[in-house]
């Protein structure tokens, strides 16, 4: 049987919303306070959901031991207490919670082979919580 | 179609063991899960059902019927007990946060008045939860 496991993790960041295709008065219209020069902050909540058959010696999906050392490896350690406009990632790319989302799930999905990562959902303030990719199982049941 | 979620809680205890296993398989898979004298949590589980909203009513499902039946179904079943023990689906089965929601979609599937069950999501911790959507 086909189940999902969530867990969520935690990483805080600073970042800059500014791009150089904007003027600095477009950047500023666009992007508020987020174009503080000096940037700001988050505790940020990465929460990322696996999914695959549950294992009948384990009744596990995959085990959790194996999620977080690679969630550990390859995001929180990448991220956590870092500027995120410093990181590759982002030298052409605005480090809004939508791209920082898109990109921590195809850095799992590429890193993590003990279960299929079918969606990073990353909440950037209680407030604001970002998805992808889009997915919702039994969906031809509603 | 229209999605309801009810959440309700329950207090279990339960390890995880599987005696195909030795002792030191079982505590480098489960590590301190594998204590055998057992250990406990506060679950919440919520439960999503799908329907249509009732032109008179304009309810997918009367919350009091859908309340009663998770009680009676699993908070009933579940809370205050120590799983592996007490608890039939999990005499052979390991109650895993997955296993536990595939268990509380049997025990709930097809017992909802006017609506169909979506999906059961069962918190272990607030960090931790598994989803389960009927699928095979």
């Amino acid at each position: 049987m086909r189940a999902y496991l969530s867990r969520r993790y935690r990483l805080s960041a600073s970042h800059r919303l500014h791009t150089d295709a904007f003027t600095e008065g477009e950047n500023r219209a666009v992007y508020g306070k987020c174009n503080n020069p000096h940037g700001h902050g988050h505790n940020y909540v990465i929460e990322v959901t696996v999914g695959g058959s549950v294992n009948a010696e384990t009744g596990m999906v995959c085990n959790l031991a194996d999620l977080d050392a690679c969630v550990r490896k390859e995001v929180v350690e990448r991220f956590d207490h870092t500027n995120l406009n410093g990181d590759p990632l982002f030298q052409d790319r605005v480090p809004t919670t939508e791209n920082l989302c898109i990109d921590v799930y195809q850095l799992l999905a590429k890193a993590f082979d003990k279960a299929e990562v079918v969606r990073v959902r990353v909440e950037e303030t209680s407030n604001n919580s970002f998805e992808f990719p889009l997915q919702t199982p039994n969906a031809a049941r509603c | 179609m229209i999605l309801l979620t009810r959440k309700a809680e329950f207090s279990a205890s339960h390890y995880y063991w599987n005696e195909a296993w030795s002792g030191e398989e079982n505590e480098r898979v489960f590590g301190k899960c594998a204590n055998k004298n057992g250990h406990g949590h506060n679950y919440t589980l919520e439960v999503t059902v799908a329907g249509a909203v009732d032109a008179t009513s304009g309810f997918v499902v009367d919350l009091k019927q859908l309340k009663d039946v998770m009680e009676r179904e699993v908070v009933g079943v579940y809370d205050h007990r120590h799983l592996n023990k007490e608890v039939p689906e999990f005499a052979e089965t390991i109650p895993t946060t997955e296993n536990i929601a595939i268990a509380v979609w049997n025990r709930l599937d097809g017992k909802i008045p006017g609506a169909k069950l979506h999906r059961v999501r069962v918190y272990e911790m607030p960090d931790l939860f598994a989803d389960y959507y009927g699928e095979p």
